[in-house]
């Protein structure tokens, strides 16, 4: 069964395929209509949709509900997500499964509606406090919000860990086809951690705090073998990209920008590929060094740079220097597009041509 | 040495590193007798196994270490957040969220107050010690007037930090809460009266009755800077006295506030109000949404064709460019369509992008239409210089051309506006584009494809399908007669 929906919407439908049963949230544009979708349609399936006071109350809903044993999601755009980045770092530290959906809006402060990649830091690195990484998918169409919200789960599930499904207004706004799962997810079981008020999770108890120096330290080590082991699910995709001379690397809306803009220079003879990152975290670092080695590297990004800042420190840390000291950049900001004119206008120069 | 067993507290409290029976408490505290009591009643009344408590971040943030029953411990002032979240993901729990002034007073409030205007289903347990004990004695919105404080070192002046927040009364306006109490631990006999109300607020979960507030006024020995004595002395007389003890609200009791209860009736559980169900996410979305289109299949000899569309707001412009979009669903296409949002969409115009091709779409935007309908003059002067050289621009016959289109793009004045109007259904103006669309082969799809995907625009008015429909196609014939 194939709908066209906006893509706001497939992640409604992706998360309640996922086994998702609570939605915490508060409306903001260009995130409202994941808010909407999912006030008319959980409650329809006997789950529990919540509108929270604001994103604080949101993202400590979500600690609450996913401490007590179930799957739960917020949607919000870069003020709200700002918000909640105390309560994503308090998931990380209990080491809770949520999944956070941010549609990028331009910034910084009240900005305004239209797409940007600026979240980029926040959403990847760790926008809280402490030493804490989250799980971060890119979408980068209707498919895509739906696909990745339900990996965004079962990755969130599997690394006890807040997933994020990082995406941006114009993606948020778009309508395209999906093919819907042919079938939900079954619930994972949290017993073993959560409090759910049963018998067997009585003395389960949901914490961030070690008193305690060492057993602070010992608990971040493990932390960061998590983070290291995570890196076996990072994902990424190439296109055109085996005989190129020219790497363009973008995530989500501009991946595909970067796609339109390598399809039009191959038809001027300009052998340019693409390379995604699909998860911005764990970064697939080993791939992108494959696909760039000894090649031209450009970005394509909606941001200031936070993102070629990543690919360089990236490459440099696959042991490609060079690449990383030449990597150059085309982005736009405060909701503006990257143009595919442009972007082959920056390629072609790299390029000498 | 012989243990005392203390019903519904662990045997030990290994908090310290060592294997002790002594809380973190200071002597004298009123958090020590709370969470004793807390203890008590959850075991009396068989509720440890089915108990999840809320911990806060203040002095009460180790009950974890003493309650024998599950615990989620939140962050600072989140406790009535995240017991929000807990109440509504396991219902048949009884959920119970501690919180001391700074918490719940100061940077929780509002979570608090939301969540008791909300009547979630738990139970609020509210320390008020008249300051933060944690953080070494500062200032809390409860702390009285004149009392010293570390960060009121002069007292507290009314006058730059306001009057003491009573929380009870506060929270007394809302409907939805079932109880509200304030008691004391000051003396043994308020400490018996308050075991009685942490029972009524056990009592209320486990009968999933609604939300309850229990304010306990505690004393603070340490940075009351008193010894216990004189300090449950300051709780009985100088903290009594601003904040008065009683129960406000008991609605199952009858007690209910004469503020309340003027303006409605007490308040009680409510019955949720049933919504339609539905078994599974197939069932709910598994039905067809009026087209019932194949996967898209690539078909790299169909070249790409981009579309805008843009007018005034309520011309139908949105509508027109997702039925274009449909119709190339219809017939296999990758196809997008999105929309200018924000500000924009409600300041007056419209405009919505349409992609359609043979293969995967890339790039999203539109910067240059083949195809550029306008029902607008701003919007045609707008994007017309845009248009792609072999491109086409179907403009309403109202819209004045002050510009000219760039050479080598064709454009049509169609009196889209006025056919409607004539026809009767002024509304139809956006199905008399569609017309023009297929009348002068803009699209590249097929004629039957974009009949139906107009047709199953209308499914929610069904009774408008064979009007436009037969719109569509008297427009066509008018339109192509026009151009011969």
């Amino acid at each position: 069964m194939t709908k066209f929906v906006k893509s706001n919407e497939a992640v409604v439908m992706g998360a309640l395929y996922a086994g998702c049963d609570l939605y915490f949230g508060y409306p903001i544009t260009p995130a409202s209509e994941i808010a909407h979708g999912a006030a008319k349609w959980f409650p329809m399936l006997g789950r529990t949709f919540v509108q929270a006071e604001c994103e604080t109350a949101s993202v400590n809903m979500m600690f609450g509900a996913a401490g007590a044993g179930k799957l739960c999601m917020t949607a919000t755009s870069g003020p709200g997500f700002s918000l909640m980045q105390e309560g994503i770092s308090y998931l990380a530290g209990a080491e809770l499964p949520a999944v956070i959906v941010d549609i990028n809006r331009a910034g910084p402060g009240l900005g305004n509606v239209y797409p940007e990649q600026s979240d980029y830091t926040p959403a990847v690195k760790g926008g809280g406090h402490g030493n804490y990484q989250t799980f971060t998918l890119a979408p980068a169409s209707a498919q895509e919000m739906c696909d990745f919200t339900i990996k965004a789960f079962q990755m969130a599930a599997k690394w006890r860990t807040p997933a994020i499904v990082f995406a941006d207004g114009l993606q948020g706004q778009m309508m395209e086809t999906v093919e819907l799962p042919d079938a939900e997810l079954p619930r994972p079981d949290f017993s073993e951690w959560a409090a759910q008020g049963e018998p067997a999770t009585r003395r389960n108890l949901v914490k961030s705090i070690f008193l305690d120096a060492a057993a602070q330290e010992v608990f971040n080590e493990h932390l960061q073998r998590k983070y290291e082991d995570m890196a076996a699910d990072a994902m990424a995709e190439t296109y055109l990209a085996a005989d190129a001379e020219l790497i363009i690397v973008a995530f989500g809306i501009a991946s595909r920008v970067a796609r339109t803009t390598a399809e039009t220079l191959r038809r001027k003879g300009l052998k340019v590929g693409v390379f995604r990152p699909i998860t911005l975290n764990p970064f697939p670092r080993e791939r992108l060094a494959a696909a760039a080695k000894g090649r031209k590297v450009m970005t394509i990004e909606l941001d200031a740079g936070q993102f070629a800042d990543d690919v360089r420190l990236n490459l440099a840390k696959a042991g490609l220097g060079a690449e990383a000291a030449n990597v150059m950049m085309i982005h736009r900001m405060g909701g503006q597009v990257v143009t595919v004119d442009d972007a082959v206008k920056a390629a072609k120069m790299i390029l000498g041509k | 040495m012989k243990t005392i067993e203390q019903k519904g507290m662990y045997q030990k409290f290994p908090r310290s590193g060592k294997d002790t029976r002594v809380t973190h408490y200071c002597a004298g505290c009123g958090h020590g007798i709370v969470n004793k009591l807390v203890a008590e009643c959850c075991a009396e009344m068989g509720l440890q196994d089915s108990t999840i408590f809320v911990d806060p971040v203040g002095c009460g943030v180790f009950t974890y270490y003493y309650w024998d029953a599950a615990h989620i411990s939140a962050a600072h002032g989140r406790a009535s957040a995240a017991a929000t979240g807990v109440c509504r993901a396991r219902p048949d729990a009884v959920t119970v969220a501690y919180q001391g002034d700074g918490d719940l007073g100061a940077i929780g409030f509002n979570n608090a107050f939301q969540a008791a205007s909300r009547g979630e289903k738990f139970g609020c347990i509210f320390i008020n010690n008249s300051l933060y004990g944690m953080t070494g004695g500062q200032m809390a919105p409860t702390t009285l007037e004149g009392e010293k404080t570390t960060t009121t070192p002069f007292g507290r002046d009314p006058a730059l930090t306001g009057h003491p927040l009573h929380v009870c009364e506060v929270f007394n306006q809302l409907q939805a809460p079932v109880y509200i109490a304030r008691v004391s631990v000051a003396d043994t006999k308020r400490i018996l009266q308050c075991k009685q109300a942490i029972k009524r607020l056990f009592e209320i979960q486990r009968d999933h009755k609604g939300y309850a507030l229990l304010e306990i006024l505690a004393p603070c020995p340490t940075n009351f800077r008193m010894d216990p004595l004189k300090a449950a002395e300051f709780c009985k007389n100088e903290m009594e006295a601003e904040f008065p003890l009683g129960t406000f609200r008991d609605a199952e009791k009858g007690v209910t506030p004469d503020a309340i209860g003027a303006q409605h009736q007490a308040s009680v559980a409510l019955e949720v109000k049933p919504v339609p169900q539905v078994a599974s996410c197939a069932e709910l979305f598994g039905v067809s949404d009026g087209v019932d289109a194949p996967s898209a299949v690539d078909d790299p000899s169909v070249p790409e064709r981009r579309f805008k569309f843009a007018g005034y707001g309520g011309q139908g412009i949105l509508s027109l460019g997702i039925c274009v979009a449909e119709a190339a669903r219809l017939e296999s296409r990758h196809t997008l369509w999105f929309p200018s949002y924000g500000p924009e969409q409600r300041g007056g115009s419209a405009s919505c992008s349409v992609v359609v091709s043979g293969t995967p779409i890339g790039s999203p935007t539109v910067e240059h239409p083949d195809v550029l309908v306008c029902m607008n003059q701003p919007s045609y002067e707008r994007f017309v210089g845009d248009v792609k050289k072999g491109g086409i621009v179907i403009v309403d016959a109202t819209v004045p051309i002050t510009k000219q289109p760039p050479e080598g793009v064709k454009l049509y004045q169609v009196p889209a506006i006025k056919m409607a109007e004539d026809f009767g259904v002024p509304k139809a103006a956006n199905t008399m584009m569609l017309a023009a669309l297929r009348a002068f082969k803009c699209t590249g799809l097929g004629d039957d494809s974009l009949e139906t995907a107009l047709c199953a625009s209308f499914k929610k008015k069904p009774q408008l399908v064979e009007k436009n429909r037969d719109l569509l196609k008297r427009a066509e014939a008018a339109l192509i007669e026009k151009e011969h």
